[in-house]
């Protein structure tokens, strides 16, 4: 025995990260594989289309721009959504939340005139995710004291939100002149583009810093990544959040309020959808209207689904999804593909992660295979 | 020609391999008991034979053919059927629905359960199998979802039967059934293989025995051929007591007092009706009952987990009626709970997560809000020495570890938290002899340092030589009290079951009334 004893296999760090990793390449790289062949029967050359899409959404420093702005309000939402899962939770009314901060930014901003920029953006910040702690708090309520499920009262939530801002801006925010929207942020109220940052001469040695239209809402979503990732990892709080969603009655013997633990998981959750409404107001919009968000909340939940709920994961997601919306309106224009397309590859994607074990079983057997030929 | 032979069956994990060239057989009508420490790789062994896992090496020969099972489907078509370590049933489905799940009758994918019924009544009937077709799981003790497990699988047809630690779980007079019905199935010309880690069961039951340890088979003989004590060198690799010493109770401070105690169960009824114990330092009370007599409301009561409808407990004085979990465990109450599965471990966490499990908001292992990985991990890894639980690190996820070594994290994490009072219900619940020895070196050991321990179990046969006091409990209430001395098996059967007016009649009565052995019997 001792002498097999040395082929015992170990399990390394790196292994586990690959494995974590892997399925959703395998999966976003299989959607596009199978988008492609869509196209192909539909009559469109997915060759022509991809590269269009490719070029909409990296193909120079503004469309990376492009990317990056669409993929800024992504990771909030995403982020909240996994947070919620990590508790066991699916909050599916992110969208709702995102309204609620967003609401909150765009009413508050125009009030904080004359203040200097670096003490009113944190302040429509913190306000904005109070905004949608406060939205997801009643559900959360329902949810710990009566066990009303959250799918339903986020959803509805979500309604009221909605129907809240579409009265507000036709209402009583109502900016003066005919288009029913709030009025516009002052500059010290915005979150400025990340190229108005660099001086002309900076931008002409440096072009890749011409990130058209993206602003510093995407260096505030990376570093609340990065705290959302602490606090799971090494706070007492994301542990209980966690040791919850996984079994709550042996978090309930370990004494962990189970009640509480919802309450905080979807209010934090709620917090993070409202931080993707006010980095839209402040960084895109500069104030707020009816379509403000294109389902930024629901496609959330394809970004956590893809990034396995893990805030770091959250990222690279967000990125995907936000270079595939970036790069849609070039496929259109310039390969007569239809933008819809990229809903189906999207979807694709979701399919795919979701049925994790499709692709295990793929794996598993090229596994096998291997072995079967090495031995 | 055997049903079943394996040859040089391999399987690693990452970091262990949990069998090593394993080469066994099983013929037709045979029982074969499979004896090995926790994690020697039984479970991963019979699950190969299954199809739950692929085996790395070797081969399964079924009737002489060498056959691949790729997947328990596979292994129910060839006649194979495995009742869990931890069951797998679908809790809120009834008997029947569970039974036939996935080879329902009827056509066209409408379920004709009318037939269904009747085949699980006549299977029943057939081998005096009692159970409730309609039932719910969720409202059934874990001897009756046995039960249900096992119809599941005659009800697919299985010609050979896996019984992983079918024993653990259950009441000595359930034990007594289970066997007659094994026996009344080999009769049939079915086989079983069957995992435990009480010795004198496989002393009655066994045709055969084989013994493994750290994965590799170590010795196969028949019970004509050893005795316990024989069985246990062979499986520990050193000789291992079999009995108790322990000194007499030195009865300190009271620590837990209960007075007048009213609990209701989950429907409402008076579950706990009007109890008063207490327990002092240094001192092991134990509670014996029939299961579904209160015990585990009681328990819940004591530890938080459902508050009191009148009455008061009170720990070293201070009163904890209507403490939380939280605050109970503060207070200084252990508690190792009856399901580790349930409520016990988070099988998603790893070692280390799950031994700081209910520590982990209070110093050393965490500091304004902040976990010191560190500290757990360092704490993780003087556990996991100390308590013998075997896994290639803190690492490693609880649900990758074998279920013997699951319980003795829990074990481990109770104890090791050096609480005033120890709630221990089925402690050594799936524990081999090693590893209960252990456990109960443990529980002396507390008492020794003049904490008070709460024993609940099911068998006697540890209650009776670990503890000072017995209480009997019946229909919510403390019927008798025995010293520990004083009480042998068969009176504390009487008074558990209503001192004569008895519960268990029904079961009783596969066997012929003057040769039933009794409680201690079976177990001894
Ligand atoms: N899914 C898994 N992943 C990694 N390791 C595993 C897995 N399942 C089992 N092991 C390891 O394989 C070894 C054998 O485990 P197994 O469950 O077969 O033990 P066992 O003999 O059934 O023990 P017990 O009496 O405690 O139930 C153990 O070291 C265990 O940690
Ligand atoms: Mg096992």
């Amino acid at each position: 025995m001792s002498e097999s004893r040395e082929e015992i296999p170990v399990q390394r760090p790196w292994m586990a990260i690959a494995q974590k990793v892997g399925t959703p390449i395998l999966s976003a790289a299989l959607a596009i594989a199978i988008g492609s062949f869509i196209m192909w029967i539909s009559g469109y050359d997915a060759l022509a289309a991809y590269s269009a899409l490719f070029k909409g959404a990296l193909g120079g420093p503004k469309q990376i721009g492009d990317t990056i702005l669409r993929a800024t309000p992504l990771i909030f939402t995403g982020l909240a959504v996994a947070y919620g899962f990590r508790a066991g939770l699916f909050n599916i009314g992110a969208e709702g939340q995102l309204f609620m901060g967003g609401l909150a930014a765009a009413a508050l901003g125009v009030f904080l005139v004359g203040q200097p920029w670096i003490l009113v953006v944190p302040a429509l910040l913190i306000a904005s995710a109070l905004a949608g702690a406060a939205w997801a708090f009643i559900p959360a309520l329902l949810k710990a004291r009566i066990g009303a499920h959250e799918v339903i009262t986020t959803m509805m939530f979500t309604y009221i939100a909605r129907y809240l801002v579409s009265w507000l801006v036709v209402g009583p925010l109502k900016a003066e002149g005919q288009i029913p929207q709030t009025e516009a942020l002052m500059p010290e109220a915005q979150l400025p583009r990340i190229q108005g940052l660099f001086s002309e001469g900076a931008l002409e040695a440096f072009p890749f810093l011409n990130l058209g239209r993206a602003h510093l809402g995407i260096v505030v979503a990376i570093i609340v990544a990065v705290i959302v990732w602490l606090i799971l990892k090494y706070t007492t709080l994301g542990y209980e959040n966690r040791a919850v969603g996984f079994n709550a009655f042996a978090s309930e013997t370990a004494g962990i309020s189970v009640q509480w633990t919802t309450v905080k998981a979807l209010c934090i959750s709620g917090a993070l959808a409202g931080l993707a409404g006010s980095v839209e107001v402040m960084g895109v919009h500069h104030r707020i209207f009816d379509q403000f968000s294109s389902g930024f909340g629901f496609t959330g939940i394809a970004v956590a689904l893809l990034a396995k709920n893990h805030p770091l994961g959250v990222i690279p997601a967000a990125l995907l999804f936000g270079a595939l919306s970036a790069g849609a309106g070039t496929m259109q224009l310039e390969a007569h593909v239809p933008q819809k397309i990229i809903l189906i590859i999207q979807a694709l994607v979701i399919f795919f992660v979701a049925a994790e074990e499709i692709i295990l079983w793929f794996v598993r057997r090229r596994q096998k295979e291997a072995m079967s030929h090495a031995g | 020609m055997p049903v079943l032979e394996l040859r040089e069956v391999t399987k690693v994990f990452p970091g262990v391999i949990a069998n090593d060239r394993v080469s066994m057989t099983l013929e037709r009508g045979e029982i074969v008991a499979l004896l090995g420490e926790n994690g020697a790789g039984k479970s991963t062994l019979m699950n190969v034979v299954y199809g739950l896992l692929s085996p790395d090496h070797g081969e399964i020969l079924l009737d002489g053919k060498p056959t691949k099972i790729r997947s328990p489907r596979q292994a129910i078509d060839h006649g194979i059927g495995m009742v869990h370590q931890h069951f797998m049933l679908v809790e809120p489905l009834t008997v029947t629905e569970n039974i036939v799940l996935g080879r329902e009758p009827g056509r066209f994918g409408i379920i004709d359960f009318s037939d269904a019924r009747a085949k699980v009544a006549a299977l029943s009937k057939r081998y005096g199998l009692k159970i409730d077709p309609d039932a719910r799981i969720m409202d059934l003790s874990v001897g009756m979802q046995q039960r249900v497990e096992i119809l599941k699988a005659l009800y697919q047809g299985a010609g050979v039967l896996i019984l992983d630690e079918p024993t653990a779980v259950l009441t000595p007079q359930e034990v007594r059934e289970l066997f007659a019905v094994v026996q009344s199935l080999v009769a049939e010309g079915l086989s079983v293989v069957f995992i435990t880690h009480k010795l004198e069961e496989v002393m009655a039951v066994a045709d055969r025995i084989i013994v493994m340890r750290g994965g590799a088979v170590v010795g196969e003989t028949r019970p004509s051929e050893t005795d316990a004590i024989g069985l246990a060198r062979m499986m520990v690799g050193r000789d291992v007591v079999l009995s108790i010493e322990k000194g007499a109770a030195t009865c300190g401070d009271t620590v837990l007092d209960v007075v007048e105690l009213q609990v209701k169960d989950d429907r409402g009824l008076d579950a706990v009706a009007g109890v008063t114990f207490n327990v002092c330092g240094g001192e092991i009370v134990a509670i014996a009952g029939v299961s579904g007599n209160g015990q585990s409301e009681l328990i819940d009561a004591i530890v938080g987990l459902r508050t009191p409808s009148a009455g008061s407990i009170a720990l070293k004085g201070v009163d904890i009626t209507h403490a939380s979990a939280r605050a109970s465990i503060e207070a200084g109450v252990s508690h190792i709970p009856e399901d580790r599965h349930r409520r016990g471990l988070v099988l998603e966490f790893d070692l280390a997560e799950n031994l700081v499990l209910g520590d982990h908001r209070s110093a050393p292992y965490a500091s304004h809000g902040f976990m010191k990985p560190r500290v757990v991990a360092e704490m993780a890894r003087t556990r996991i020495a100390d308590y013998d639980i075997r896994t290639p690190s803190e690492k490693v996820l609880a649900s990758s570890m074998s279920g013997g070594n699951q319980q003795k994290v829990v074990v481990a994490r109770e104890i090791g938290r050096d609480p005033e009072l120890l709630v221990a219900a089925q402690p050594t619940r799936g524990l081999d002899v090693g590893a209960i020895e252990f456990v109960h070196k443990q529980i002396l050991a507390a008492r020794e340092a003049g904490k008070g321990v709460l024993l609940i179990r099911l068998e006697l046969e540890e209650i009776l030589s670990l503890a000072d006091r017995i209480l009997v409990m019946y229909e919510g209430r403390i019927v008798r009290e025995f010293a520990g001395g004083e009480a042998d098996a068969e009176t504390l059967g009487y008074h558990m079951t209503g001192g004569g007016g008895s519960k268990l009649d029904e079961g009783a009565q596969t066997e012929p009334a003057g040769s039933a052995p009794s409680e201690g019997e079976v177990v001894r």
